[in-house]
Formats: structure tokens, sequence, C-alpha cells
């Protein structure tokens, strides 16, 4: 059973946000993780790029297959998760902590749209 | 139309695999994971499903000439028990699909073909084959057939079925009675390990499977693995490196094309593609970061697209991303620098040789 943490905001393409003042760290839940399998490699996007809410960012590989991942908020990256260039695999070992990027949120209330831990909760199936 | 289902679907539903659409059937891609099924054949060994691969049983008074008319590859004066690798072409050239033909007599050969294109072969065949005195048979639904892989393969074959094979050399086989039936058993696979194939009927086929995962000896391993073991090993997938509009001279594999046979469907094209050169070719290419070439990514070279990946990963064996890549002739000398767009990116490559692991086989 996939792990899902109280207090993140979800999207239902299964990338989460978990919100620090005017920050959020974004990276794939627990249960995305699963379903993609071994991760090895992170395609990240670079400090100072815009993100928006709804469009891609960057993907996470399988093996096999190469998965878009979509911003749940618009802001402007700050940081991207170094280790994951090395260690990408420390996704499939924590997702929720190890996040993929953290942006300065530009539209706070774009996490209104988002869902809740019991919501995504019941879309993971 | 639906996809088809081989003699062995139920058990590896049961096995909990991962399924896909593959050349018609629904295939496993994976049982657990592609990167411990990809090691345990590179280590120990592993058991394929390839029972979705077509046959076809060629007889007749012509039937060697018959094979020389439709095969690149130089069957003459084989001795039974022999196994060629090659190619079926067009007039033009292009490769209408890469098989295995199997000596079983003067007069009978068997040929092993790709399950996308089991439809495309035997009307091309059955075609063919009226100018010839010669029977032709589609018996891809008669077999089912299984690939052990890896070097334990010789043990495990011997120990668990039972079947003697330590003195079958490589592209090889023999029939042999087991259970009251005649089954093939040769030493062939698609992975750049020992191994062998074997074709029997579908109750047999399952019988065998049942004593391999029982034993332990053997993991079950999907058509993900699969497709990573082939291509380290520089091993062409139809429909990527081979494709109807493709020669087998472009996509590297010209010493399978023997254009010193007096005769074969699209030897004029491949000749003189041999004796002139080709315009694009299929090479490997190593990037310098972990990014992953797929297959389609565009490559780039001075400003401009100079051709795609064919098939690319990032190789378990080494832990580099690699790819194959079909090159205008140009950009394909070792070497050169080139950069595939991953992401809208663009990563910095360089040609090697379309190998990016040493085969491993017991020759």
């Amino acid at each position: 059973m996939a792990k899902v943490i109280e207090g993140l905001y979800y999207a239902e393409s299964h990338e989460y946000v978990r919100v620090e003042g005017e920050f959020g760290y974004i990276g794939i839940t627990d249960f995305a993780q699963e379903q993609l399998g071994n991760v090895v490699y992170v395609d990240m996007p670079e400090v100072d790029d815009e993100v928006e809410a709804g469009e891609e960012f960057g993907a996470v590989e399988s093996v096999k297959a190469a998965s878009d991942l979509f911003s749940p908020v618009s802001g402007t990256v700050v940081e991207v998760n170094e280790a994951l260039e090395d260690e990408p695999e420390l996704i499939n070992k924590d997702a929720f902590e190890n996040w993929i990027i953290k942006v300065k949120l530009s539209a706070p209330e774009e996490l209104d749209d988002l869902l809740d831990a019991q919501a995504y909760t019941k879309i993971c199936k | 139309m639906s996809d088809k289902r081989t003699c062995l679907y139920e058990r590896h539903i049961q096995l909990g695999a991962k399924m896909v659409s593959f050349g018609g059937f629904e295939m496993p891609i994976q049982y657990t994971d592609i990167t411990d099924e990809h090691v345990s054949v590179r280590t120990a060994c592993g058991v394929f499903d390839v029972s979705h691969m077509g046959e076809v049983l060629v007889t007749g008074r012509e039937a060697e000439r018959f094979v020389q008319h439709i095969f690149t590859n130089d069957i003459a004066g084989a001795p039974v028990g022999k196994i060629f690798y090659g190619m079926m072409l067009h007039p033009d050239g292009g490769t209408i699909d890469d098989l295995l033909v199997y000596k079983e007599g003067d007069e009978r050969f068997f040929l092993v073909i790709n399950a996308a294109n089991i439809d495309k072969d035997y009307a091309w065949i059955s075609e063919q084959a009226k100018a010839f005195d010669v029977v032709t048979e589609n018996q891809s639904d008669l077999y089912g057939q299984l690939a052990i892989q890896g070097p334990k393969a010789e043990e495990v074959v011997e120990n668990v079925l039972q079947l003697p094979c330590q003195e079958l050399v490589f592209y090889t086989f023999k029939k042999m009675d087991v259970e009251g039936e005649t089954i093939i058993i040769s030493r062939t696979g698609y992975t750049g390990e020992d191994g062998f194939e074997v074709y029997a009927s579908h109750g047999l086929i399952q019988r065998m499977w049942d004593k391999l995962i029982e034993s332990g000896e053997a993991k079950p391993c999907g058509l993900g693995c699969r497709d990573t073991l082939r291509f380290e090993v520089g091993l062409p997938l139809y429909g990527d490196e081979l494709t109807d509009e493709l020669s087998p001279i472009e996509a590297g594999l010209g010493m399978f094309v023997k254009v010193d046979k007096p005769e074969f469907v699209g030897k004029e094209v491949v000749a003189r593609q041999k004796a002139e050169g080709v315009t694009r070719k299929i090479v490997g290419i190593e990037l310098e970061g972990r990014a992953i070439p797929r297959h389609g990514y565009e490559v780039v070279a001075d400003d401009k697209v100079i051709g795609h990946v064919t098939t690319g990963y990032n190789s378990i064996s080494t832990g580099k991303s690699v790819c194959m890549a079909l090159l205008d002739i140009d950009y394909t000398k070792l070497g050169t620098p080139v950069e595939v767009r991953i992401h809208k990116k663009l990563q910095p490559g360089v040609v090697i040789k379309k190998r990016f692991y040493d085969k491993n086989y017991k020759k």
C-alpha cells in the first residue's frame, strides 16, 4: 500500500507539493514511484527556470520509459535536488523525502485546486 | 483486433507479471524488475517465454534453392543441424524480416520469424514459393518456445530439464524425443549470453516452464530485459534497427548478407550498397551524461538533424547512457561528436561501435 502523507498538496498526475512559507518542494508521490519501478534518471529544470501549474517541467525515467513531470503550482525554481543526479534511486527509497525541485510560489492560491491526503488516497488505485 | 496469448499466459498472470502488447501478443514485460532480471541473465540463468515467435516449415525437392532465394545468408553445403541468421529482403533491399534458418535435412528447413511479422512473412514466403517445387507451412500456432539464457543455462537445461545439451555448439540444434514427441533444442538466443532455445508442443512447454520455475534455478524474465540484453550486445530488433525501408547494410549487418551468392531477392541493391557505400548507417552513440536517449529522439550535429535514435538505454551492465542511431553517413565515423535531443535539451555524445557490452557465447 502506497504511503500518503497528511499536510501535503497533491496533483492528480501524482506529484506533491510540501509548502514551507513562500516555497514549495515538488516531487512525485510514493504511489507514482511504485508504479514507475526503479528510477534510473531524473530530468530536472535549472535554477531560475519558471514552472507553471499543469505544465511539464521534467521527467522521471525507469529503464523502459520516461514519464513527464507536471508542476502542481506556478513559480520560479530556486533549487533542484542535485543528489538525484547521481542517485536517482533515492526516489524509490523515499519519494516524499527526496523532492525534485524547490520553487518560490508565484500564485499560492493555486494550492486550493490541489487534493488533500484524503482525496488523493482515493485516486491511488 | 485483440492480442493473442501464448500457452504460458496463465502462468505469467499467476507470477504477477506486468503484461504488455507486443507483436500482436499479450506478453510479460517484467515479473519483478527489469534490472534484476537483466542481471540474472548476465550472471546466472533466466527463462523467457518466446512462444510468440513464428515458425515456418519449408520442405520439398527445391527447398534449399528456395531458401537461398529468399534469404541473405548462404546455406549452401551446410550440414544438417546447422542454424543461420539472416534476412529476407524486398527487391529494393528493404528488410521484410530477420530470421533464423534451421537445416533439418537437405529438403527440409525450419524458419523462425518475428511475431509481429508472421502474417507479412508468410504471405511473402507463400508467394515466392509458387515458382519452386516446395511446400511451405505456417506452424506458428503449433509450437511453444522457451529461451533459457545465461552462463548457467547449460547446467539448468541438463539438470532441471534433463536434456543433454553439452555437446551442442553455438548456432546448431538437434531433435530429441521427449514424452513421446519430437522437440527441437538449439544453442541460440538473443541476450549475448550462452543459452538454448526449445521448441515443443504447448503442453510440453508448459511442463518445462513449471519445472524451471519450481526449481528456482531459472528466473522468469520478461521482454523488458530481453530488449536491454540484446541492445547491450548490439543485436537488432525488427522495427527499431531493421524495417521495410532499411537494408541490412544500412543496419550494419553486412556480414549476414552474402553478395557472392548466385542469387537472392534484393541482391542487386545490397551488392551495390556493399560496393559503393550507403548514405546512412546505424552506429552506436555514448552520451557524456545520464540522460536517456530513446527510440525516435533526434540526433543533431552542425546545427541540423542528422538522424534519430533507434534504441537507447542507460545500460544496466555498464551504467552508461548509450544508443543505436541511424545517422547520415557523414557522421558515422567512430569518434564523431554528436548531440541527442532529450527533453528539449541537447546532450553531448560521441559515435562508438554499436556494441556496448561484450558477448559471452560458448563456441
